[in-house]
């Protein structure tokens, strides 16, 4: 369990890192600030519009997939960790076909839900 | 207990500074590639073959002036770049760096810390990274950055899912989620363990290495960020010391996802008399990386951009089904040699 | 051990901090960013219970993907921040308050009838079969647990289809 403080140690050093690169950015370079500088960029006309307006609903889309398929995966990996531990293990081995069987019926499962998400268009980015 | 907190930091130390000037140098060695590629001569001016041409690029990049937008926000716009950065440097410490060396009397792992977990840790840490590009576009309070960070994050998120799955492929081949193991279990018989000499796998690194290219948004997959198009993405508004961090966590990602390429498909530090000098497993290690980052700058060179629908596309319609089927092949071949 | 109860009790308490947080933030996002530090707290307090695989399942699934969707969709509606919100009932306002009463009320009765040792001690650490880690949850994923995982398969189309239904209704 103590091989898991690492992870601790190296996130402490990591954001000593970025504050250390983000106080140099400040203090070393040079602050000349013009009203144009601090302007929004937009290939230098003047902006046009608001910066906060409603963006497309393609974007919620691709990450509700995301998100199903990322369960999906998630799913999958103690499967697949254990899966040769069982082929070879005394204990679970009559179940093999089983324990395969099961995991084929729920990759066909969250399958046709692709099939269904392709189908509808939903991929599509350009309609 | 000390002792164990003075090696781990001591070894990530080490690591850091080993990366960040691996970083530093990848640019150097990026232009050099390109101009090799086209035919000329890349920089050589500043220091003998161009080699200290990273320490100007990194003097002048600190000496330039730090803009903050006006209407941004500001915490979260300081933020971005720092999630960027971290969620890069923190899977160094899974990676399998080599066996065991003996120094002293004391035997000391190449490797950090030996997760149960360490394929899920990467996979965790990509999953946070897409936080870093998203926020640095909403903060900017600019239509252009806000466009490039939702594409840029929409693009890393449909990629994850054959980043993962393909992995899965390769976890039932190993049966254990540990990198470190992954790695030792593809030692011996001159090199026909390694993962990718597998029959299912070979099709499956190529899934994984396309994934892990766009997953760090490298060229072909570069356009929520490239020079004409959106300005320049998430990072438009960015300047100094934070568009290096960009930078850096760009290229941090890249060598973190060769990486874990090595260890899952190219047999890791394995190579020949490793067991007598486990020292060497360092030097096969660090060539095997290199030779899959230059690869991915000689695609960069010779393939032109996907538009973002082929792009987004080509993830969801291609890349996911065949990672998908991959596995189940994998599973089929397993039960059927049992 | 020491060491894991101070831990423990570290990102317990970071834990209910960013939930305290995510109430309290007047911006949407703010209030995303601070359940994105929740998770990692949980994600820690799983880590100092022994169930690392929960643990890091917790940080890709949870926080990896499900908050990546809050704070799309709340980009997506990018209220910008002069805007006021619109509170159409005010009265329900008040309601809140006898009903978190009684959630607190029913909380301490559930808490106070739990018999103080019933929490099982923690396993070994290194074992490989324990609770918590992937051999364990694989097999029992496809022993006992068998029907429940088939109906999630299931589930999870449920939802792909519902959230297209929903979001194209919009569209068309």
């Amino acid at each position: 369990m103590s091989n898991y403080l690492p992870v601790l140690l190296v996130f402490v050093i990591s954001i000593l890192v970025a504050g250390a690169i983000l106080i140099l950015s400040r203090f070393v370079g040079k602050g000349r600030p013009n009203p144009d500088k601090l302007a929004p960029y937009e290939c230098g006309v003047e902006p046009v519009g608001n910066a906060r307006e409603r963006q497309s609903v393609k974007f919620y889309m691709v990450a509700m997939v995301f998100l199903l398929f990322d369960i999906e995966a998630v799913f999958l990996l103690p499967w697949a960790v254990v899966f040769r531990g069982v082929l070879k293990s005394d204990v679970y081995s009559p179940l093999k076909y089983i324990f395969y069987g099961e995991m084929m019926v729920f990759v066909v499962v969250l399958f046709v839900g692709l099939i269904y998400v392709w189908r509808k268009g939903i991929l599509e980015w350009n309609r | 207990m000390t002792a164990l907190l003075l090696e781990w930091t001591i070894k990530i130390a080490v690591l850091l500074g080993v990366l960040m000037t691996a970083v530093a140098y990848l640019t150097l060695l990026e232009r050099k590639f390109m101009s090799w590629i086209q035919l000329r001569v890349g920089p050589d001016r500043v220091g003998y073959w161009g080699l200290l041409q990273p320490v100007a690029d990194g003097i002048k990049m600190i000496f330039k002036e730090d803009i903050i937008p006006l209407e941004a926000n500001r915490a979260v716009y300081l933020a971005a770049p720092a999630i960027a950065l971290i969620a890069a440097l923190m899977s160094m410490i899974v990676i399998p760096y080599g066996s065991q060396v003996n120094v002293f009397g004391r035997v000391i792992d190449l490797h950090v810390t030996r997760m149960n977990v360490g394929v899920l840790y990467v996979l965790a840490l990509t999953s946070l990274g897409v936080y870093g590009f998203v926020l640095a576009g909403w903060a900017s309070n600019n239509k252009y950055s806000l466009l490039g960070g939702l594409r840029s994050s929409a693009q890393m998120i449909s990629y994850e899912l054959a980043f993962g799955l393909s992995m899965v492929s390769v976890l039932l081949y190993t049966g254990t989620l540990d990198l470190a193991s992954i790695a030792e279990g593809q030692s011996g018989w001159y090199g026909l363990k390694w993962n990718i000499v597998q029959f299912p796998l070979m099709f499956v690194f190529v899934v994984f290495y396309i994934a892990a290219l766009a997953e760090t948004n490298r060229t072909p997959f570069d356009l929520p960020e490239a020079d004409s198009e959106l300005v320049a993405g998430y990072h438009t508004e960015y300047s100094s010391m934070k568009f290096v961090m960009f930078q850096v966590a760009e290229y941090l990602n890249l060598i973190t996802s060769s990486s874990i390429a090595t260890t899952l498909f190219l047999g890791g530090w394995n190579g020949p008399f490793v067991d007598r000098f486990p020292l060497l497993g360092l030097v096969y290690f660090g060539v095997k990386v290199l030779a899959l980052i230059l690869l991915a700058m000689w695609i960069r060179y010779t393939v032109p951009r996907f538009r973002y629908d082929q792009l987004m596309r080509f993830g969801w319609k291609v890349l996911l089904p065949i990672a998908i089927i991959n596995i189940v092949i994998t599973a089929t071949i397993l039960l059927l040699r049992s | 051990m020491r060491g894991e109860t101070i831990l423990f009790v570290v990102f317990a308490v970071l834990a209910l901090v960013t939930a305290l947080n995510v109430l309290v933030q007047r911006n949407p996002l703010y209030s995303a960013l601070s359940l994105i530090g929740t998770l990692a707290s949980l994600s820690a307090v799983y880590m100092t219970l022994r169930a690392q695989f929960i643990a890091a399942v917790q940080i890709v699934v949870y926080a990896g993907a499900i908050m990546v969707l809050f704070v799309f969709v709340i980009m997506l509606l990018n209220v910008p921040k002069d805007q006021p919100q619109v509170e159409k009932q005010k009265g329900l306002r008040y309601l809140a308050i006898p009903f978190a009463g009684l959630l607190i009320a029913e909380t301490f009765t559930v808490l106070q009838r739990l018999p103080a040792r019933s929490m099982p001690p923690l396993p070994a650490s290194g074992g490989d079969q324990a609770v918590g880690t992937t051999w364990s949850i694989g097999t029992a994923l496809f022993t006992d647990y068998l029907l429940p995982f088939e109906v999630t398969s299931v589930l999870i189309l449920m939802a792909v289809v519902g959230a297209m239904v929903l979001a194209r209704r919009e569209n068309d």
